[in-house]
């Protein structure tokens, strides 16, 4: 840890005026509290909201780790694990069950989280009915008097397009019954697991917007009665370690048309493989074989 | 029988400037009124007042809620009054891009005051919403174009649909044929009027188009510089105009 830095870059009177926003989106399950968010050192989009979350609720015993679209070792995640390390001074880890604190780009971890973990998204638009309400005056006050039923708009175009709900991420959510939130961009598939036991917490850093979600909250994905909510993912089985429930990605492997499907969080795909599965395309787990 | 509106002493005002002034009238079930002056009369302020899209600094406007009788909807709680705009009332702009989601599908249009009030089957939307655009004469096989690849006249026509797609009493106008060229305004014309009888609408209409008003309003209130100058029945007041200013409005109007 350097020396030059306060505990995670930011100064103590700014991570309790984080923390206050924190406590108050988690008073009020899916409310986008307003925070005097900060410069951070990196650009916008690149997790300035959650960084400042993470900051605001790391300890100096904590284990953290940071995972970009499930991936440990992206260049996103990388340098925020970095950034932490050297302005925190604190453990890190790839282990989703080792880690007191996650952040995360656009998924949940695989493996159930625990009641003593946060998990802390990065989320580029906090207003779900940014895309057809351009008007934040107007957005409020659809919030406020709980007037919904645009969000429906946007769902009944997708069908009416494409036979189906495509909408595939940033799927919105009602939570407790009252706010519609947006879960930052994780694929649907993962909509389910937002009813889970950690802490879940959403940093918005350029539009300077904090929500919240406390364990076991009830998260429901919009729907309409004869289109129910559907958590898709590709038809495969992980081409590494055989598993045919987790989400996967699709990669290209060479110029004529070779692909194979492999589970988007490696820490998860990493686990099974050392447990002896083995997928389509994979090769008996070896320890530092990457 | 008690009026479905009732409008006491209202008045608006923009600093020292009169918006209208001291307006009062009642409006019957069923009934057709229209407005009519020249621009800057006031007639678009009193319609914004009534819908509740302007606050009049002096007045009342009592509306027959279904739930508790005659309702102020002035001191009205927002949510109450905006309940209000999407499912008693209806608001037909003079242009429909303002009226309309033009990114949004005709079907979309139409379906997001079902949405608005809580229906959640799409089958169910759909079908609403494919029936409606029918009775406004737009083709099923419109549905789920954008509002920007329709004419002007269909715009407006979609308009109308959206807004009556929730069963509205209460319709606000405002310059609904404006902009739109003769045959088409006829045709609009001929709709509006099969509809406001058809389902039994009352209706306020804002234009400064006087054959407009003697197609569909029963009743009609002159104004000039924010006053009311002359109400009636009116075939009564076209033919028979009392006030200076009616009476020049009325031989203003050219003949063909």
């Amino acid at each position: 840890m350097s020396e030059a830095y306060n505990f995670a870059y930011l100064d103590e009177q700014t991570k309790r005026m984080i923390r206050r926003a924190i406590l108050k989106g988690l008073a009020i399950p899916g409310y986008q509290v307003p925070f005097a968010s900060r410069e951070m050192p990196m650009p916008y989009g690149w997790g300035t909201g959650g960084v400042q979350v993470s900051a605001a609720v790391l300890t100096p015993e904590d284990t953290m780790k940071v995972i970009d679209q499930g991936a440990d070792d992206t260049t996103n995640a990388v340098s925020i694990r970095k950034f932490f390390q050297k302005t925190a001074g604190v453990a890190v880890t790839e282990r989703t069950s080792d880690a007191d604190v996650i952040q995360t780009r656009h998924r949940i971890p695989e493996e159930p989280l625990r009641e003593d973990q946060i998990l802390v998204y990065q989320v580029p638009i906090p207003e779900p009915l940014r895309f057809l309400e351009p008007r934040e005056t107007e957005t409020r006050k659809m919030h406020a008097l709980e007037e919904y039923g645009l969000m429906h708009v946007k769902l009944y175009e997708d069908i009416s397009r494409n036979g189906a709900i495509s909408t595939a991420y940033a799927y919105p959510v009602k939570v407790e019954g009252r706010y519609v939130m947006d879960p930052s961009p994780i694929p649907k598939f993962d909509n389910p697991k937002l009813e889970m036991a950690a802490i879940q917490l959403f940093g918005a850093g350029r539009e300077q917007r904090i929500y919240a979600l406390p364990p076991y909250t009830k998260a429901v994905s919009l729907d309409f009665e004869d289109y129910p909510f559907e958590a898709s993912k590709a038809d495969h089985a992980c081409d590494l370690c055989g598993c045919d429930t987790s989400y996967l990605d699709e990669v290209i492997v060479d110029d004529a048309g070779g692909r194979m499907f492999v589970c988007s969080d490696t820490d998860f795909c990493r686990g099974r493989r050392a447990e002896g599965h083995i997928g389509a395309q994979g090769a008996p787990f070896e320890e530092d074989a990457a | 029988m008690t009026p479905l509106l009732k409008v006491n002493n209202l008045s608006k005002f923009y600093g020292n400037r009169i918006g209208c002034n001291d307006v009062s009238f009642d409006l019957y079930p069923g009934e057709v009124m229209g407005i009519v002056g020249e621009s800057g009369s006031g007639k678009s302020t009193l319609l914004n007042c009534l819908a509740g899209r302007l606050e009049p600094d002096a007045g009342e406007v009592l509306f027959h809620t279904r739930a508790d009788g005659l309702r102020d909807t002035v001191t009205m709680s927002e949510p109450e009054r905006r309940m209000l705009g999407r499912t008693d009332w209806a608001f037909v702009h003079q242009h429909a891009r303002d009226g309309l989601r033009m990114g949004v599908s005709a079907g979309g249009n139409v379906g997001e005051r079902l949405m608005a009030v809580g229906a959640r089957n799409y089958g169910d939307i759909r079908a609403k919403a494919i029936d409606w655009l029918e009775r406004v004469e737009i083709a099923e096989d419109r549905v789920d174009d954008r509002p920007s690849a329709f004419s002007g006249g269909m715009q407006q026509r979609l308009q109308i649909a959206r807004n009556l797609v929730t069963g509205p009493r209460l319709v606000f106008m405002d310059e609904p044929t404006g902009g739109l060229d003769v045959s088409v305004q006829a045709r609009l014309l001929d709709l509006l009027r099969g509809l406001v009888r058809e389902m039994g609408l009352s209706a306020i209409i804002v234009t400064h188009d006087l054959a407009v008003v003697r197609l569909l309003a029963d009743r009609l209130m002159v104004m000039k510089s924010g006053h009311v100058v002359e109400s009636g029945l009116t075939d009564q007041v076209l033919d028979d105009p009392q006030h200076g200013y009616t009476q020049l409005l009325v031989s203003s109007v050219l003949q063909v």
